[in-house]
């Protein structure tokens, strides 16, 4: 069973910024985590650290049980990475890309032909096969890439933002492939895409500045925040005073009242009389990231203030 | 068990060669006229201004400068595909090991280095005649010029960021070893005070071993040591600098 195991990761770069606090997390089997958060947030750090091409300042991580810094040529025999920004190099083809990338692997030329074949084959890249990676279209290029990793063997799998610049059905082609692929592979995918953390992962990471601020199942996350349901009120602004709600900003500016079931209905009639609009959801992956974030950034802002 | 490993490597080599130079020049044979057209126009230049005196001269500085172009080829390969590509990244957490990873690099710009070669060999075995010894000296000099210049290349690779900056280094690297030193004249033909100027350049020093050993230049003995241990001495000095400081993972 694959497995990866964080106990503390912690990078801080020789400029002094740190990238990462202090991560710890435990994912276990097949299936799909996804990692959130903003620009800058440690995502990338992160991924690069469990993919062993970066070494971390404090903590280790266990990846199906072998130490990532003491042994990491023993890790890198079962894992590939897609990094991010990655292209398919201009003047290959799709098999060339992948036949090489199995030799660096250390599978013989005659054995890497047939592989490559095989795995371009089930993502659907059989007419392109021949065709030089330049001339492909963005989409194709990164199915490329992902058949490259693919065909390794690796039972790990790395993808730094893998769908960032895709138009929208090149990224539901991807995420179908990543849902056929979650049964067989354990998926570690960073992304900016909210929607597609939450129709494609197991579990999710939401990060902030180089912490870890919750980590689980959507389900769970949904549990652990004591606010249900999200009532967006739409071109005004209200105030409210209750001790099991609080308003946010939500992305698009409109305030959002995060609150439980009972608040939810008496805040709502209390818009009706007033007259004004609003609607009223479950709290979604969009609305628990924003609280979490928020938060941690209003938490930062106090502590600087303090210090 | 070793021969699983040696062979093991030995396609992790294969797969720089195949990514950096055959596959290349098949999906892109313009390739391989560019590697020619550095060291024959400079070698036609030289010819046409002595009206034919330095040909010989001037075949064994393009030896010296088809070996100091792996290196600097090598450089803005690798700042290429560590940069823009990712390929690096990629390698890195592979099974493959970065001396694998660098000697198939360095193997697969002598791989773009052939034709020339093959072209320099003829013109050699018709204009020059080198004896046995001569062409062991050459192919020792050339060894080691070649070493030196991949480990540049591998070193000034790991620092650049960008393919501009590595654009910057290779215009650098070409013009202090292979354009201004005297690899395609004799050394001589510098006025005396700028003379010394060109010992900075240790690929003078290679040509001179070269230039004497095929009657060009006249040289003593010990001048003769001295520019032996000076090409051996820097190029292990450039190797151990370009594995100390270049990063496989990052820290």
């Amino acid at each position: 069973m694959q497995s990866i195991v964080c106990r503390g990761l912690s990078k801080t770069y020789s400029k002094g910024s740190k990238a990462l606090d202090s991560v710890s997390f435990k994912f276990e089997g097949n299936g799909i985590l996804a990692i959130i958060g903003r620009n800058g947030a440690g995502k990338t750090t992160l991924i690069r650290i469990l993919a062993t091409e970066l070494m971390p300042t404090k903590g280790t991580a266990l990846i199906n049980g072998i130490d990532l810094i003491k042994e990491p040529k023993k890790i890198r025999e079962f894992i590939a990475i897609v990094p991010q920004e990655a292209k398919a190099v201009h003047w290959l083809t799709p098999k060339q890309t992948v036949v090489s990338y199995l030799m660096y692997r250390g599978i013989g030329f005659s054995q890497a032909k047939i592989k490559a074949e095989e795995s371009l084959k089930k993502l659907a890249l059989e007419k392109q096969i021949n065709k030089l990676n330049r001339l492909l279209s963005g989409g194709t290029k990164r199915k490329v890439l992902v058949a490259t990793v693919l065909s390794s063997g690796a039972k790990i799998i790395f993808l730094d933002e893998p769908t960032t610049g895709l138009d929208p059905i090149s990224r539901s082609d991807l995420w179908k492939l990543l849902n056929t692929l979650k049964k067989e592979y354990l998926i570690v995918l960073t992304t900016h895409y909210l929607e597609e953390a939450e129709r494609l992962a197991d579990k999710i990471g939401i990060m902030e500045q180089g912490k870890l601020l919750a980590f689980d199942t959507l389900n769970e996350l949904r549990k652990k925040l004591k606010y249900k349901y999200s009532i967006k009120i739409i071109g005004t602004e209200i105030k409210i005073n209750y001790k099991d709600a609080v308003s946010i900003n939500g992305i698009d500016g409109n305030q959002q009242i995060l609150t439980n079931e009972n608040r939810s209905s008496q805040i709502s009639q209390m818009l009706i009389k007033k007259g004004v609009k609003f609607s009223t959801n479950m709290i979604t992956l969009e609305d628990i990231f924003y609280y979490l974030v928020k938060k941690s950034i209003i938490e930062e802002n106090e502590d600087n203030d303090e210090s | 068990m070793r021969t699983m490993m040696n062979r093991k490597s030995l396609n992790q080599i294969m797969a720089s060669v195949l990514v950096n130079s055959i596959y290349a020049m098949k999906n892109y044979p313009i390739m391989l006229i560019n590697t020619l057209l550095a060291p024959l126009s400079i070698l036609v230049i030289i010819v046409f201004i002595s009206r034919g005196a330095l040909i010989g001269v001037g075949i064994e500085g393009a030896f010296i400068m088809a070996m100091i172009s792996s290196g600097i080829g090598l450089q803005s390969d690798l700042s290429h595909l560590k940069n823009d590509f990712k390929l690096q990244d990629m390698v890195v957490s592979s099974p493959t090991s970065a001396v694998n990873y660098m000697v198939g690099m360095g193997v697969s710009e002598l791989v773009y280095a052939i034709p020339i070669l093959v072209i320099l060999s003829i013109m050699a075995a018709i204009f020059l005649h080198p004896t046995l010894i001569q062409t062991l000296i050459l192919i020792a000099v050339m060894t080691i010029v070649y070493i030196f210049s991949i480990a540049l290349g591998f070193f000034f690779s790991t620092v650049t960021t960008d393919v501009m900056q590595s654009w910057g280094f290779t215009g650098i690297i070409s013009t202090l070893l292979s354009t201004i030193p005297p690899v395609y004249y004799l050394i001589t033909y510098i006025p005396l005070p700028f003379r010394y100027i060109a010992y900075i350049s240790p690929t003078t020093y290679a040509a001179e071993i070269v230039q004497s050993s095929l009657g060009f230049l006249s040289i003593t003995q010990t001048n003769l040591i001295i520019d032996w241990i000076v090409i051996i001495t820097v190029t292990v000095i450039v190797l151990v600098i370009a594995i100390k400081k270049s990063m496989w993972r990052e820290v």
